[in-house]
């Protein structure tokens, strides 16, 4: 072996280790199970509930975050003011909270005997072991990924089509929804690819603050803990369910970005 | 007509100037990069905010920092081709053009941005991508966009200077034609005087934020107010015909009489500017025997002397006017005085021809 060629080589042993590592227990999970065993979990009442109560939930947890957060990552990318950054910073922090302490800031904050408690009983909204608790949790834990990602994406819009648009007569909003909006579309995408897959496997928060009731607030994480110790195989099949919801979701949302991005690669 | 006079801290400079632009009319600004010619744009735009200032355009006021009004960008009726012209990437070339249409029915704007499209040369263009538009095509839409907004003002800040030469002559020669039909008034930054001289009517000179001097291309030319002027105003420019001579030369028939050649690549037909830098032209007493290799040779008055550094300007009257730029010692030996009558000579070869 020539003395310039190790380097390479250890490249490309890192990587194998890298991705066997990763790939191993995902694909264990599809060797432990047959395809007409992943047909028959389906079949059961519990699991089938479980799935549509994720992909229900998830999807009501995204619009939430896109509707609020894509106009506060706007914000955020665009306007300098004094305490940005402590605001950048908190919205992150979620990020880096372990999912058991954000169950308990959430009680804390909107539980019964929490912060709001008494205005949210007194409009009559309850959350703790309602589908509506479920959401709440899974936008806490998923939105400082689309938001980080939105923001990152808008501030990569050079202000000089911002500007230009402006001065063709287009205000701030129009310019927001036909300039910028647009022109960040490939990375608020992935954003919203992220926040979704967080949401999607969201466990602690939802377990601490919404409970896991079976038709109401059990997604298929909660599911999955749930059979676990009982049923291992119908666990193991209702696993492989999320790893294909998961990586479809992420590569149907990939493509979409993928496709009409180059106009906006290329200037 | 609008009026701007805009002071205060800018990065580094600090803007005091105040300038006007007349309907049907084209002001030239120029000057280095960093004097600030962008930002004067910007802010006649309203994309950028000067400390102090006020910016009325057809009577109508845009900005008054001391009364507290400050138009937004989108409430001021400006056709603006931003450098690097700023094409919106996701949008084709008709659709870009029709952006700023927002006073016209939107049916109509389809057909409009195509007319403005075809107009520059490019219709066949329409539903192209900017990404995959050559940069001469990308000026185009860019200035189709700003024309087709119907501004009060048009900003025009550097619309040349991403072309390369041979498309360069063509696009000097579409904006050209622009700018003698547009009826609002006109302002362009470019650092090229050639380009200034071409395509205005009246060339402001700034530097560092504040106008140094301002007049025709030739007043300029001739008797620049400062030595940085004289550099800068490099190029003669004369106005004449263009037809083929002998040995791969172009003659010029010159306005107003005379004749010069050129030689080198450019138009070798109809109606021509003729380029030449001051310091290439050579002065003597007419006396003297045509022997030098110089084809070209103007007989002229002088009309200015103006001393630039360790160099002098000699602003010349021919059927047009021109400068020549000579050494000191060279003018004192000459014992040239304002009246004299000289001959102005210079090479063919450096001679620079644009069609127009």
């Amino acid at each position: 072996m020539s003395p310039r060629r190790w380097f390479p080589i250890l490249l490309i042993a890192a990587t194998s280790v890298v991705v066997a590592f990763l790939a191993l227990p995902v694909l264990a999970i599809f060797l432990h199970t047959s395809p007409a065993r992943l047909w028959d979990s389906l079949g059961e009442s519990g699991s089938l509930e479980a799935l549509k109560l994720s992909l229900e939930t998830t999807a009501a947890a995204i619009a939430i975050i896109v509707v609020f957060g894509t106009p506060a990552a706007y914000l955020l990318a665009t306007r300098s003011f004094r305490g940005k950054s402590l605001i950048v910073t908190l919205v992150e922090l979620p990020l880096v909270l372990p999912p058991v302490v954000a169950g308990i800031g959430l009680l804390a904050a909107f539980g019964p005997h929490g912060l709001l408690g008494g205005t949210l009983h007194a409009a009559g909204v309850q959350l703790v072991f309602q589908t509506a608790g479920v959401i709440v949790a899974l936008v806490f834990v998923a939105s400082p990924f689309y938001l980080r990602q939105a923001q990152a994406a808008f501030a990569s819009v050079d202000a000089g089509y911002t500007d230009a648009s402006r001065t063709l007569g287009v205000g701030e909003a129009g310019t927001f929804a036909r300039i910028a909006v647009p022109m960040a579309r490939s990375g608020l995408l992935t954003g919203l690819a992220l926040a979704w897959g967080r949401a999607l496997g969201e466990f602690g928060a939802t377990l601490m603050f919404a409970g896991s009731v079976q038709g109401v607030t059990q997604t298929v994480p909660l599911a999955i803990y749930g059979s676990f110790a009982t049923d291992f195989p119908s666990a193991l099949a209702l696993s492989a369910i999320l790893v294909i919801v998961s990586a479809s979701l992420l590569i149907s949302i990939r493509l979409m970005s993928g496709s009409r991005a180059l106009g906006v690669v290329a200037r | 007509m609008l009026r701007a006079e805009l002071a205060g801290a800018v990065g580094e400079i600090e803007l005091e100037l105040a300038l006007d632009a007349s309907p049907a009319r084209c002001l030239a600004l120029t000057g280095p990069s960093g004097a600030g010619k962008t930002t004067i744009l910007r802010m006649i735009a309203g994309t950028a905010r000067p400390e102090r200032g006020r910016v009325v355009c057809g009577g109508v006021t845009w900005l008054d920092t001391e009364r507290r009004i400050d138009v937004p960008p989108e409430r001021r009726r400006c056709g603006y081709v931003v450098q690097d012209y700023a094409l919106f990437p996701h949008l084709s070339a008709w659709r870009n053009v029709a952006y700023g249409m927002g006073g016209v029915p939107r049916a109509r704007r389809r057909a409009l941005a195509i007319e403005l499209l075809e107009r520059l040369g490019i219709g066949g263009l329409a539903g192209a991508r900017p990404a995959t538009l050559s940069g001469g095509e990308r000026q185009r839409v860019a200035l189709a966009r700003a024309l087709g907004r119907r501004g009060e003002v048009l900003l025009l800040d550097e619309p040349l200077s991403a072309l390369d030469a041979r498309t360069r002559a063509d696009a000097a020669h579409a904006l050209l034609e622009i700018l003698r039909e547009s009826e609002a008034p006109a302002i362009l930054v470019t650092h090229d005087f050639a380009d200034a001289a071409l395509l205005a009517q009246d060339i402001a000179v700034v530097d560092r934020g504040r106008l140094v001097q301002r007049g025709s291309a030739s007043s300029l030319a001739a008797t620049p107010a400062s030595a940085f002027v004289a550099s800068f105003a490099g190029a003669v420019v004369l106005t004449g015909a263009a037809r083929p001579g002998g040995d791969g030369l172009t003659a010029v028939a010159l306005d107003g009489g005379g004749e010069v050649s050129a030689a080198g690549a450019g138009p070798n037909a109809g109606p021509v500017a003729v380029s030449i830098y001051p310091w290439e032209i050579v002065i003597e007493w007419p006396r003297a025997a045509a022997d030098s290799s110089a084809r070209n040779r103007l007989a002229a008055q002088v009309v200015s002397l103006t001393t630039v550094g360790s160099r002098v300007r000699v602003g010349l009257q021919a059927s047009q006017p021109l400068a020549a730029e000579i050494t000191q010692p060279a003018a004192r030996e000459l014992a040239l005085a304002v009246g004299s009558a000289v001959i102005a000579s210079w090479k063919a070869t450096a001679t620079r021809l644009i069609p127009l």
